[in-house]
Order: structure tokens, then C-alpha cells, then sequence
């Protein structure tokens, strides 16, 4: 398979699997009418009445195992509770299954939907077969067919072995949003009693029999290679069982258990081979950007003439730092390397790509490993690398038996891909009104799709395309990136590039508005003022509903009244992979420093599927977000990273939890993006809110750092 | 390696390990107890909270040398018949998310509870500082302990569709 960018996975894989769902068969499923009703490949109804959905996404905390269920369970008229889930491992049946770009309820939208409905006219047609009467008489209701003239009913379970023996229809008629019974509601999650009993198995929880742990020596330096390395006093530490270099750059340390094989690891002594990085910094990476930004450039949106504009010229640049995921689950994948197969237990966003490169790794075909996908301990886009999966299965190989690879705090730490720092240069030309004539939006970054050999699309990486990059009505404006190269291993977090250039581009707005000295809401909604179409690559962004976000946190947020004293406030917005988000952000300051007091969050992600479930989502990510903007940084000296743990790397903690309001418009349009959409516009609006407490610009992230 | 005895649960358990080694790794490897989980291994994040003779502890930074003689509870003993009231608390809240740093947050909520039957947002925040959370589950987190402890406090509001 050739590679295809992160994000063409999900546009092939919405495509594919819409016309997958009613073509696959489970073999033997529907021969014999004591086996499940399996009319596809999402769906298992037994005679005993359990209904079972197959779950073909990773399940990280964006609750998945409940809304995916949940929008088959409204088309097929299901009882809710009878609904249980089954994990799908890496599979050939769904196409793409990779958990990522806010993508899986907007890809499983239509497979879901099609499946339950499909499944809900076969039983329909096997009750009315049954009792002999005209299917139109029939009805579906809550895990039943009812025939309300004889007052007849027969559960779902009862009709299986009829309903196994009917073809399954191409195009079943779907509901209309407004006999939505299910989805649209505040459901529980089918997860949460599980995890809040300790019950709840996560990747580092799997056990299987005769299983050891490894941990793995990697070099410190980034890009260097094991040069040569002394395991005697490793070997002496009880219950280390073997020791090897599995790779150029790792050593590993089994043992049979995790204190045995940490103590090892640190017995264990390594001779690195530094290699070219030895001498990088992070200041000097950014300031080779900075220097980059003079350079050759692609286009990602043109509108008129920039160069023509005439008027009042305004610059400002923006720099963001290499940031860390930092999940909670520390790193880990379980393997059993046996001869000619291998199985993984992965807590992984791509199960496909991990059963790809372990097969790779160790010489098999791909068929022969199988993935199994555990629970994720947060992945925020750490999870969609597979080289947790790749080591596990190597070193399963090497100690030929079954293995648990996990990573310290400290590994995931120093030795991860990591949010690429970039660097942004704004330029607008305004006219006597302060209304900007030209808007130019240079940005300045690595590819992470080309880094992992994903080919840059129209000369940009393919995850810019999914970006509102400008939305706002300018008759002349460029977005234009400039690649730079960087030995740093690179990884796609939470709302990837969005992040980046909404920081940049609506702190700038809120310079221009300043400089017009325009209420910041004000403008922005005056160059939203016209309904109009920006398409951008193959989304088309409406000023409408960017307003409409924009206007509802306006409104919750008392935008037109009077602050406390005290208090001060920002505002910001932004698209990103299909929806449309407006933060409001309300702070003190305390000795110079900026206390989060409330955050107001608003999103319009079209149909939305569990509004407690979006709640969580848009909670998380103003939290996520707020932490990457006051203190996430990563910093490179030596070549090495200088953060190791939670005492230097600081996530918020219970004390700088902000009020935060969370509110979405309400729409029927088929539903986009959550997890990554309310992300981009906090750190602006927070910047903004400093503006407006300090008269002081924060155009370098970590604000706490500035 | 050495015997001990430790009380977990209510019930004795004999393991034979290094003294030094942490208390997590003895619950999780030699116990199989894996609902405690390992997040920093240095004290810093809390999702290996356990209860000591009541008290929260990071059982990352506690030898198994240290707890014998003493009673210690995990979350697979703390509702010792049925759900605790903070379990039962956090499903009501639909708290988690990922779900992985929770037993931790409600080993730590529960011993505030035990010494503070009412807990101010304050106490709130000061008991749970050392838990962290990277899904942002602590407004929920907040709800669900005055839920527990039968306080009707708005904590905020709650959001929603226009």
C-alpha cells in the first residue's frame, strides 16, 4: 500500500465503508438460525435478545464505544440496553480505522446509520413473513416488531433465524433528524462503571500467560545509534531474563516484572553513538525558522492581490514550541512472537498501521499478525504512532516469548514525536476604516506527513487542508507555508497545525482590531458579515456558521456587559476538520500572571450524537489547550530533551480548572469534528484576554514563558 | 527478595519481593491487582493512589517494606459491598473520559472524604491537586464529590444547546 496522508484515510475510508456496510458478510452467520443475526459487518443480533456492535474505532476518552453504538441502535429501534459492544482489533471489513482527526462519528455517520436501518427492514420483513400480513402494517419499536392490529410482538431475537434467511436491502430508508429518538440525547457512557470500578483493561493491564517486561534503553540524543553496550551488571538483577539490542538506536531489558526490568535498564550500560544532533538546541531550530520565513513558499489560499493593497501596513510574528502529548498511560504494547505469527495487544489509534509496520519489523506477512485493540489511556494523537507496537513484537522475537513492552514517564517524555514548533509571520494592509484590504499568513514548519513518508499534497502537508486557514471575507489575502526540515521526530497532537495558526492568525486579528480600535467581536463579525462560501481545498467554510459560534459565545460570555473588576476578557475562532469553535476567555492577573476564571466554549459541529459525550469532549479541550498555551514546552539542549516528567512538564491540576461553559448550535447538517475543533481558539483568546488586562502582546508560546 | 504479608483489602496476602520495591508494582505484577495505575513512578500524578490506614498515598513512592502491619485499600476493595458512594457518584456524573487516571481521583476523593464528610471547593481542590488528569475531567470530578457527599453545590453551569 502506498502511503496516504492521515487525513485521505478518512475521506477513502467515509467512501469505502458507506458502500462496505451492506456488502459483507459474515461467513456462517446466517447459515443456522441458533448462530447471531450478523447482517453486517457492524451489527450481531443473538436469540437471546443482545445486540452487539462492533466497534471499529479506539475507544481514548472521546467516548466511541458509546456513540457509534448509539446512531446504529436509533436506526435498527433498539432497546439501549440491551446494546453491548465488541472492540474490533485490526481488521479488513471497515476500511480505515484509524482513531484520529475528529473523524470517527462523522466517518461511521453513514455505515451506522445504514447498518441499523438495514437490519431493522429485515426484521421488519421476517415478523410480517411470520404472521403473514403486508410489512407496512408493521412496526419497530424498542427492540420489537409489533403488528398493532392483532396486538402481536416479537422481539428482535425471537426473529433472527427469519430474518438471517432475507436479502439484505442495498439502500434502506434512513430516519429524518426529527424522529431522532436516541441520538441528540445525554447517554451514559457504556464505558464509565468499568472505569470507575478498576475493572476497565487498558493496554498496560493486559496479561497473558508466561508474560514478561521490557523496557527499552533508547539513545538520548535524537537520531543517535546504540554503539556498543556491557549487560553484565543488568544481568545480575533477579528476574532479568535477557538482554539485546533490537534495534539501531534501542537496548532491551526483560524481565519478569516491571521493578525487575526498570532496575535492570538501570544497570544496564550503553556506549551511544551521538550521531549529528548532538549539538542542537531549540532556540537554534527556531531561529533557522525564523530565518526560513524569508523563503520559497506554496500557496494554501489565494484571494485577489496582496501586493496592490495600499493603505496602513501592520507585522507581527508568532512562535509556538515543540509540545508533548503526554497521555497518561505511559506507552506499552503486549506481544507474542511465534515462529511464523505474532499477536499484539495494542492501545492504539491505528491498529492497521501497528499490524503493518510489526509485520514489516519482523518479516511476516500482514495477515499473519494479528492487533487487538485495548482500551487507550488518552491519546491525543501519541497513540497513532506504532512504535510501542513495532518494539513489543521485536522483542517478543528476541526473547522468543510473550512480552510487555512499557515506557517510563521519563521515556514518553524525552523520547517521543513531539507538536512541531513553527513559526508565523502576519502582514495586513489596512484601509482609512482600519477594515484590512490584505491579509498574509506565512507559516513556518515541518511536514509531519512527509516525515513519516506521507507525500506533501499540492506542495503542503495534507493535515493544513483540513484547516479554516482564513475564513474571514478579505478581497486580498494568501495563506502560504513554508516547509523547513528537522531531525526532531514529529507527531500529530490534538488539532495539529490548527493550533499553531489560530494562535497566530486571530492574536493578529485582534492587532488589527485594536489598531482599528474596533471592539475585537465587533470586527471579526463585520468581516463575517457577508453569507458567503470560502471553499478551502474540499471543505467549504461558511461565514454564517462562524458567526453563529462567534454570536453565541458572545452571548454566553455577557460580551456587551461590564466586567467584574478585575477582569478582563479575549475572544477567538476557528475551523478545523469541519467544524466551526469560538472560545470566550476570562482572567485575572496575579502578580503578572494570567488566572484562568471562566472560558466560555462554543461549537457547531452539525448533528450532534450525545451531548454528554460533546460536553466532555469540548471540557477536555479547553483544558488540553489551555495548558499548551500557558506551559507546554518542550526544550531541546545537546541534542537531548530536557523535560522529563510532571514536575517540568506541567499539565493544569484541579486548582487552575477555570469555570468552563460549553455550548453547541444546534443543526441538523451531518456531523463533523469534536475532539479537536474547540482546541485552536483558547490560546488566542486567552492571549487576547492579556492583551486587554496588560496592553502586552504574547507572540511566543508558552505564555508563561514569555 | 524477602516475605512479607501485607493486608489488602481486608485480607492477607504473602508476596515475596525485593523490599525496595514499590508498592504499585506489587499490587499490579505479583497481586494482579491492576486497577492502580502507573503514570509518572514519581509521585507527581497521582494515578496510583491508595488508601494507607485510611490516607491517600502514591503507591509509586511507597516501598512494600514500608506497609506491612498497615491496612491498605485499593479500588478493588474500596465499596466493600457493592459501589462506594464516590463510584456511584462518578457514574452519575459520567466523570470519566480515557478513564485511566479515575481510580486514582477517587482514591484521593475518598480519603478527603473520610476526613472531611463536607469538603469546601477549596478542600476539593487541595485534596485533588496531586491527581492529574490530561482528558480534563475535574469539573466533573468536582460535581461528583459534593454529589457523594450529599451537597447540592452548583459548581457551574452546565452548558448545553443554545
Amino acid at each position: 500500500m502506498s502511503p496516504v496522508s492521515r487525513r485521505q484515510f478518512f475521506v477513502n475510508s467515509a467512501k469505502a465503508s458507506a458502500g462496505l456496510v451492506l456488502a459483507v458478510y459474515l461467513p456462517g452467520c446466517n447459515s443456522s438460525s441458533s448462530k447471531p443475526f450478523a447482517p453486517n459487518a457492524y451489527l450481531k443480533i443473538s436469540t437471546d435478545n443482545k445486540i452487539t456492535v462492533m466497534v471499529p474505532r479506539s475507544e481514548m476518552g472521546q467516548g466511541v464505544r458509546t456513540s457509534l453504538p448509539m446512531i446504529l441502535a436509533e436506526e435498527l429501534e433498539a432497546d439501549w440496553k440491551t446494546i453491548q459492544i465488541e472492540q474490533v482489533g485490526a481488521s479488513t471489513l471497515y476500511g480505515s480505522q484509524q482513531t484520529g482527526g475528529s473523524a470517527s462519528v462523522n466517518s461511521s455517520w453513514d455505515p451506522m446509520r445504514k447498518a441499523g436501518a438495514a437490519a431493522r427492514q429485515m426484521l421488519l420483513a421476517a415478523a410480517a413473513q411470520e404472521w403473514g400480513v403486508d410489512v407496512s402494517s408493521c412496526r419497530a419499536v424498542m427492540g420489537a416488531i409489533t403488528h398493532t392490529s392483532s396486538q402481536r410482538r416479537l422481539s428482535y431475537g425471537e426473529l433472527v433465524g427469519r430474518a438471517a434467511k432475507l436479502p439484505v436491502p442495498a439502500d434502506p430508508p434512513l430516519k429524518q433528524a426529527s424522529e431522532y429518538k436516541l441520538v441528540g440525547t445525554r447517554v451514559g457512557r457504556i464505558d464509565t462503571p468499568a472505569k470507575v470500578r478498576g475493572a476497565a483493561e487498558f493496554g498496560i493491564d493486559i496479561r497473558i500467560p508466561n508474560m514478561k517486561y521490557a523496557l527499552l534503553a533508547r539513545c538520548p540524543v535524537i537520531g543517535g545509534k546504540v554503539a556498543s553496550f556491557d549487560d553484565g551488571e543488568a544481568k545480575k538483577i533477579s528476574g532479568v531474563s535477557y538482554v539485546g539490542k533490537i534495534s539501531d538506536s534501542a537496548v532491551a531489558v526483560v524481565a519478569d516484572s516491571v521493578w525487575g526490568a526498570m532496575q535492570g535498564r538501570r544497570a544496564l550500560k550503553v556506549q551511544w553513538d551521538e550521531g549529528p544532533n548532538a549539538n542542537l538546541t531549540s532556540a537554534k531550530m527556531m531561529e533557522s525558522m525564523r530565518q526560513a520565513s524569508a523563503g520559497k513558499s506554496v500557496s494554501l489560499y489565494a484571494a485577489g492581490d496582496v501586493t496592490k493593497a495600499k493603505g496602513r501596513r501592520m507585522e507581527a510574528t508568532y512562535e509556538t514550541p515543540l509540545m508533548a502529548h503526554a497521555p497518561m498511560e505511559p506507552g506499552n504494547c503486549t506481544a507474542f512472537f511465534q515462529g511464523t505469527k505474532c499477536e499484539l495487544w495494542a492501545p492504539t489509534q491505528d491498529p492497521q498501521d501497528c499490524q503493518k509496520a510489526a509485520a514489516e519489523a519482523l518479516g511476516l506477512d500482514v495477515s499473519h499478525v494479528t492487533v487487538n485493540v485495548t482500551l487507550l489511556g488518552g491519546g491525543f494523537g501519541r497513540r497513532l504512532e506504532h512504535d510501542y507496537g513495532v518494539e513489543a513484537a521485536l522483542v517478543s522475537k528476541a526473547c522468543q516469548g510473550p512480552v510487555k513492552v512499557i515506557w517510563t514517564r521519563e521515556d514518553d517524555m524525552q523520547q517521543s514525536p513531539y507538536r512541531p514548533a513553527t513559526f508565523h509571520k502576519l502582514t495586513a494592509v489596512l484601509d482609512g476604516r482600519g477594515v484590512p484590504l490584505s491579509l498574509v499568513h506565512r507559516t513556518v514548519a515541518p511536514s509531519i506527513n512527509l516525515q513519516k513518508g506521507i507525500p506533501l499534497e499540492d506542495g503542503v502537508d495534507p493535515d493544513m487542508k483540513d484547516e479554516a486557514s482564513l475564513i474571514y471575507s478579505v478581497p486580498n489575502a494568501l495563506v502560504e507555508f513554508v516547509r523547513v526540515e528537522t531531525p526532531v521526530s514529529l507527531g500529530f497532537m490534538r488539532s495539529v497545525y490548527g493550533m499553531d495558526a489560530a494562535f497566530a492568525s486571530e492574536c493578529f486579528i485582534d492587532e488589527l482590531a485594536t489598531a482599528a480600535h474596533k471592539d475585537p467581536l465587533e470586527y471579526r463579525l463585520q468581516m463575517l458579515a457577508k453569507d458567503e462560501d470560502i471553499k478551502f481545498f474540499e471543505t467549504v467554510w461558511k461565514t454564517a456558521r462562524m458567526r453563529g459560534v462567534l454570536q453565541l459565545a458572545a452571548e454566553k460570555a455577557g460580551w456587551s456587559k461590564p466586567l467584574a473588576a478585575g477582569h478582563h476578557r479575549g475572544i477567538a475562532c476557528f475551523g478545523c476538520f469541519g467544524s466551526y469553535a469560538a472560545n470566550v476567555v476570562e482572567i485575572t492577573m496575579e502578580k503578572a500572571v494570567p488566572k484562568v476564571q471562566r472560558v466560555v466554549t462554543v461549537v457547531d459541529c452539525g448533528q450532534v450524537v450525545n451531548p454528554n459525550i460533546l460536553e466532555q469532549q469540548q471540557q477536555g479541550a479547553v483544558i488540553f489547550a489551555l495548558a499548551n498555551a500557558l506551559r507546554a514546552k518542550i526544550t531541546l539542549d545537546k541534542g537531548r530533551v530536557v523535560e522529563a516528567n510532571f514536575d517540568d512538564y506541567r499539565p493544569l491540576r484541579m486548582s487552575e480548572i477555570p469555570q468552563i461553559d460549553a455550548y453547541f448550535v444546534p443543526s441538523t447538517e451531518a456531523p463533523t469534528g469534536v475532539g479537536e475543533p474547540p482546541v485552536p481558539p483558547v490560546a488566542p483568546a486567552l492571549c487576547n484576554a492579556i492583551y486587554a488586562a496588560t496592553k502586552k502582546r504574547v507572540r511566543s508560546l508558552p505564555i508563561l514563558n514569555s | 527478595m524477602a516475605d512479607f504479608t501485607l493486608s489488602v483489602n481486608g485480607s492477607d496476602k504473602k508476596v515475596s519481593v525485593s523490599p525496595e520495591t514499590p508498592l504499585l508494582w506489587v499490587l499490579r505484577d505479583t497481586l494482579e491487582m491492576t486497577g492502580t495505575k502507573f503514570g509518572c513512578g514519581a509521585g507527581l500524578c497521582g494515578a496510583c493512589t491508595v488508601l494507607i490506614d485510611g490516607a491517600a498515598r502514591r503507591s509509586c513512592k511507597t516501598q512494600v517494606s514500608q506497609v506491612v502491619g498497615k491496612q491498605i485499600t485499593t479500588i478493588e476493595g474500596l465499596g466493600a459491598s457493592g459501589l462506594h458512594p464516590l463510584q456511584q457518584a462518578w457514574i452519575d456524573e459520567d466523570v470519566p473520559q480515557c478513564g485511566y487516571c479515575q481510580v486514582g481521583q477517587i482514591m484521593s476523593a475518598a480519603a478527603l472524604l473520610k476526613k472531611n464528610p463536607h469538603p469546601t471547593d477549596d478542600d476539593i481542590s487541595n485534596a485533588m491537586e496531586g491527581n492529574l488528569c490530561r482528558c480534563g475531567t475535574y469539573q466533573r470530578i468536582r460535581k461528583a464529590i459534593h454529589r457523594a457527599a450529599g451537597d447540592n453545590v452548583v459548581v457551574a453551569n452546565s452548558g448545553g444547546a443554545r
